[in-house]
């Protein structure tokens, strides 16, 4: 438990660090600051379609082998994936309010990713409310979830859309690319640290449970 | 009698034509969701840049700290419940 409070800190460090790494990176020529949202934003989207990636296969895992640990980590990695989805689609549209004179436009990427986003929220409010069963019904709803991904990523390329397509990362300068990829590690040790502090959670409540039905049933 | 018929024919067949050909009352209203240039957004719509920048980085900050808040609060009442029962039991 010390170790991930140590882990956490030092995410709470890089957090505090990154807006002066941020500043320093230029401005980009046509934006101008409100650019910078870029450098939270994206690392979020990107985690947003991790964390489905993940919640999907863990789920396609607790489908085929039955083993309540791949529910756990399907079921945190899903809670990530909304938590993330949120920061994205509220970031992108102040972004987007500057850089385009809009909030929001019904394209393939936004719409696609709003998408996304409610059926992990649908899956969260499932394992909520769903009672028995609803396991194994989320689990097949995070495997549609995941089938979304592939479709967001490439359809900026394939649609006609504001939003920039797949190759504007790849050809960052490294003066851009720094603080980008360090506000991606600072958030995928967020990500990492808190699927582990919440399939220790799922652990301890199935303990719980268990605990409650060796009472009910000596 | 048969002159009045065609004419009446001749009326109501080219009624859509003469539909058609009228000039719309009025402008279409300006198509919604598309690309509107920073320069044409009026001065009272434009939000400071430096707004929208610290408005995105708080947002992150409250959600994620929000998110270990919840996950942190969640574990420490499961964990004070299990280990009640520990005690009990022993």
């Amino acid at each position: 438990m010390s170790r991930i409070k140590a882990i956490l800190v030092m995410v709470a460090a890089m957090f505090v660090a990154a807006p002066w790494i941020i500043n320093a990176a230029p401005y980009e020529s046509t934006m101008g600051l409100v650019q910078k949202i870029f450098y939270f934003h994206m690392p979020s989207a990107f985690l947003f379609l991790i964390s489905a990636i993940v919640s999907g296969v863990y789920s396609a895992m607790f489908l085929f082998g039955k083993k309540p640990p791949s529910d756990w980590k399907a079921l945190a990695a899903a809670e990530l994936a909304l938590v993330f989805g949120t920061i994205t689609l509220v970031t992108g549209p102040l972004w987007a309010r500057k850089a385009w004179g809009l909030w929001w436009v019904w394209d393939a990427r936004l719409t696609s990713s709003l998408l996304l986003w409610m059926i992990f929220a649908a899956y969260l409010l499932l394992r909520r409310y769903g009672g028995p069963g609803s396991d194994k019904l989320g689990a097949g709803m995070a495997l549609f979830g995941m089938a979304n991904v592939p479709f967001i990523y490439v359809s900026v390329n394939y649609w006609r859309t504001l939003h920039p397509q797949t190759s504007v990362v790849p050809t960052l300068p490294v003066s851009m690319g720094g603080p980008l990829w360090f506000c991606f590690a600072a958030l995928l040790l967020f990500f990492l640290t808190m699927m582990s502090l919440r399939v220790r959670l799922e652990r301890q409540r199935a303990a719980l449970e268990r605990y409650y039905l060796s009472e009910d049933n000596p | 009698m048969r002159l009045c018929r065609a004419l009446v024919c001749a009326l109501v067949l080219a009624l859509p034509a003469v539909a058609i050909a009228q000039p719309p009352a009025q402008q279409p209203p300006p198509a919604q969701g598309e690309f509107v240039p920073l320069s044409q957004v009026p001065p009272n719509e434009q939000i400071p840049a430096f707004t929208l920048v610290a408005v995105a980085y708080g947002f992150v900050w409250v959600v994620l700290i929000g998110y270990v808040w919840t996950v942190s609060q969640r574990l420490q009442k499961v964990e004070r419940e299990l280990s009640n029962l520990d005690r009990r039991g022993a």
